[in-house]
């Protein structure tokens, strides 16, 4: 039963460190081409759950729903990247934070005023209901598990489009030399919309599938924004490699620190007491690892290359 | 000192925040007193994140770690003075408190080695990197905070009776209001004696070019530390403060928005100005009155406001009264 245990905190761990990995992707893609950083990015992810939740509830198909996700929180993006976003690439770190983190209370706001304080739910979809064995004789949710699928299906598919197609040749051009690929000619305001968007949809993504494991209610991307930074902070800001990495040793380390730490503790202390300093220090246990990481390389562990 | 605009701005501005509360007994709206001990107690943290922001160009999104730092000495020490049972370190123990000196004083260490310990690891890195890892740091102390019940955990933790100051009343909302104010001014004096010392000139300039500075023989890192110490240990002070005004600590003076609050009443008020976190702090706090008494919805109009001010109001408050920063 133990193993059994153990592989079902191991998959959880993969499927947080998945549904991180959507949301670093996108902030160290808009990062590393437009050197911008986005805090609204869980605003987007929240956008994506909502969406889902009110039409999978209007038209009962959560396919529906996941589609709406994505185009509501893609559109989402284009728009602030157009009106707000575009004027804070030139501007210093700290115009952008505020700037988004005012984009935050906005979005946030406005979702209260338009769905209420109380949070919506969201259902697996019939297709994706029930459970598979695992071993040891347990058995896992087949929705989690679809997640696990759909992000290492996403993480190739970004490889495939940065490294293959003509997009993803002038998204690596504009990490390299923005003002190069601008004189060559590549109509670089809407290719940064694109980037935007694409990270937008991403988040929305992840929101949507997150939603029908949670409840979908204002604030839910915002500790999910804070891990993503965690994420792209341990693999190296502008690396997707280093995001996906950063995203599976987090998930792993969260998931399995809850679990372990305290049955670790309890070895030499009281099972109550244990649970206590366990959970305590597990909840501090990423950023820890982050010091870490930091402490040893300050750039992260894939510091992605500047032209 | 020599009197240019900005200064006039700024003793006016301290003046009337000195006479709100009074205004307030006069018109027979104690309320107001609250709401002016609030700004007080918001401006000094603002203050204190000025010295890395301002001064040091260090964007901390971290600051709430030091407030609820603060916030937790005060509620802890009365919690135990109040139970009347010791702080058990294991090898000594402590009894409580509810003298504020005394608890200021633990705030202020505390705040200090916090700030000492984030800032040893996080200014190795800077730009982006800084900002979200010391974002993540104070989140960090936000979970442990929660996830630890013995002071409360999630609840957060009351404080019975406001504690006191030697030879003053401090349930007496005014009286309380001018110990505020005290350490306000008190802040302000720290930031302007730092500004024009040889230290902060060195804190500046390893915002302005760090290499010329490496290059004269000074280390930016630890001019950088020291300055991160100080404004977490003032940010610090500041939240045993605003734990003695609302007689509660919870997670929540830990959480990210309080850090973003800090970033944004600096903004409003103008950064590494002098008054410019007072200027930012009343503006916040009547913002948030008078907009949250008309409508439940402030907080969209705060982030368009804030929207507003951060592509095309630059400079805040102060830049708006006093004109541009002479030097940048």
């Amino acid at each position: 039963m133990q193993t059994a245990l153990f592989i079902e905190q191991l998959l959880n761990g993969l499927q947080l460190g998945v549904m991180l990995f959507l949301m670093a992707a996108g902030l160290t893609l808009i990062f590393g081409v437009m050197g911008l950083i986005n805090l609204a990015h869980g605003s987007l992810y929240m956008v994506g759950a909502f969406a889902c939740a009110a039409v999978a509830a209007a038209t009962g198909s959560f396919w529906l729903g996941l589609a709406a996700s994505l185009a509501a929180a893609a559109a989402a993006g284009a728009i602030i990247e157009i009106l707000v976003i575009r004027r804070l690439y030139e501007r210093d770190h700290l115009d952008q934070v505020l700037a988004t983190f005012a984009l935050i209370l906005i979005f946030s706001e406005a979702t209260r005023w338009l769905f209420g304080s109380f949070p919506l739910y969201l259902d697996i979809p019939n297709l994706l209901r029930g459970t598979v064995p695992i071993p040891g004789g347990s058995r896992y949710q087949l929705y989690r598990l679809a997640i696990i699928g759909v992000g290492i299906a996403v993480a190739v598919g970004l490889f495939l489009l940065i490294t293959r197609t003509r997009l993803g040749m002038r998204i690596r051009a504009g990490e390299s030399d923005r003002e190069m690929i601008g004189a060559l000619g590549v109509d670089i305001r809407t290719l940064y919309t694109v980037v935007f968007a694409l990270g937008a949809a991403l988040a929305g993504l992840a929101g949507a599938m997150v939603g029908a494991l949670q409840s979908v209610q204002v604030g839910m991307g915002e500790p999910v924004l804070i891990l993503a930074f965690v994420v792209i902070v341990i693999g190296g800001i502008g690396s997707i490699k280093g995001a996906l990495l950063g995203a599976v040793l987090v998930g792993l380390t969260d998931t399995m620190g809850r679990f372990l730490l305290p049955q670790l503790f309890g070895i030499f202390m009281p099972p109550s007491q244990a649970g206590i300093a366990g959970g305590a220090l597990a909840s501090m246990l990423i950023y820890i690892v982050m010091a870490v990481v930091l402490a040893v390389r300050p750039q992260g562990l894939f510091p992605a290359a500047k032209g | 000192m020599n009197f240019t605009r900005e200064t006039w701005i700024s003793l006016v501005l301290v003046l009337v925040l000195l006479t709100i509360p009074y205004a307030a007994l006069q018109l027979g709206n104690p309320f107001y007193v609250t709401l002016a001990t609030r700004m007080a107690i918001l401006g000094l943290a603002a203050v204190g994140l000025n010295i890395a922001l301002g001064l040091g160009g260090l964007v901390s999104f971290g600051h709430a770690a030091f407030f609820g730092i603060g916030g937790y000495a005060a509620g802890i020490l009365a919690s135990h003075a109040f139970s009347g049972q010791p702080l058990n370190f294991g090898l000594f123990s402590v009894a409580g408190t509810n003298s504020m000196p005394i608890i200021w004083m633990v705030a202020i260490i505390g705040g200090g080695l916090l700030a000492a310990a984030i800032g040893a690891i996080s200014l190795r890195t800077s730009g982006v990197y800084f900002i979200m890892i010391t974002l993540a740091f104070a989140q960090m102390t936000f979970y442990f905070a929660i996830s630890w019940p013995a002071y409360g955990g999630e609840d957060g933790l009351s404080i019975f009776v406001r504690n006191g100051f030697p030879g003053v009343n401090t349930l007496v909302p005014i009286n309380f209001f001018l110990i505020c104010y005290a350490l306000l001014i008190g802040g302000l004096l720290v930031f302007a004696l730092l500004r024009n010392s040889r230290f902060g000139a060195a804190l500046q300039a390893a915002r302005q070019n760090e290499v010329r500075l490496a290059s004269v023989g000074i280390a930016p890192f630890r001019i950088r530390l020291a300055a991160f110490v100080i404004s977490g240990a003032i940010t610090a002070l500041a939240g045993a403060l605003y734990a003695d005004l609302n007689r509660f600590v919870s997670p929540s003076m830990l959480s990210w928005h309080m850090s973003g609050e800090f970033i944004v009443l600096i903004i409003l008020g103008g950064v590494g100005r002098l008054a410019g976190p007072v200027a930012g702090a009343m503006l916040f706090v009547m913002f948030e009155f008078i907009l949250g008494g008309l409508t439940e919805r402030w907080q969209l109009f705060l982030g368009l406001v804030l929207l507003g001010v951060v592509l095309f109001a630059r400079g805040g408050l102060i830049g708006l009264l006093a004109g541009r920063a002479r030097h940048g």
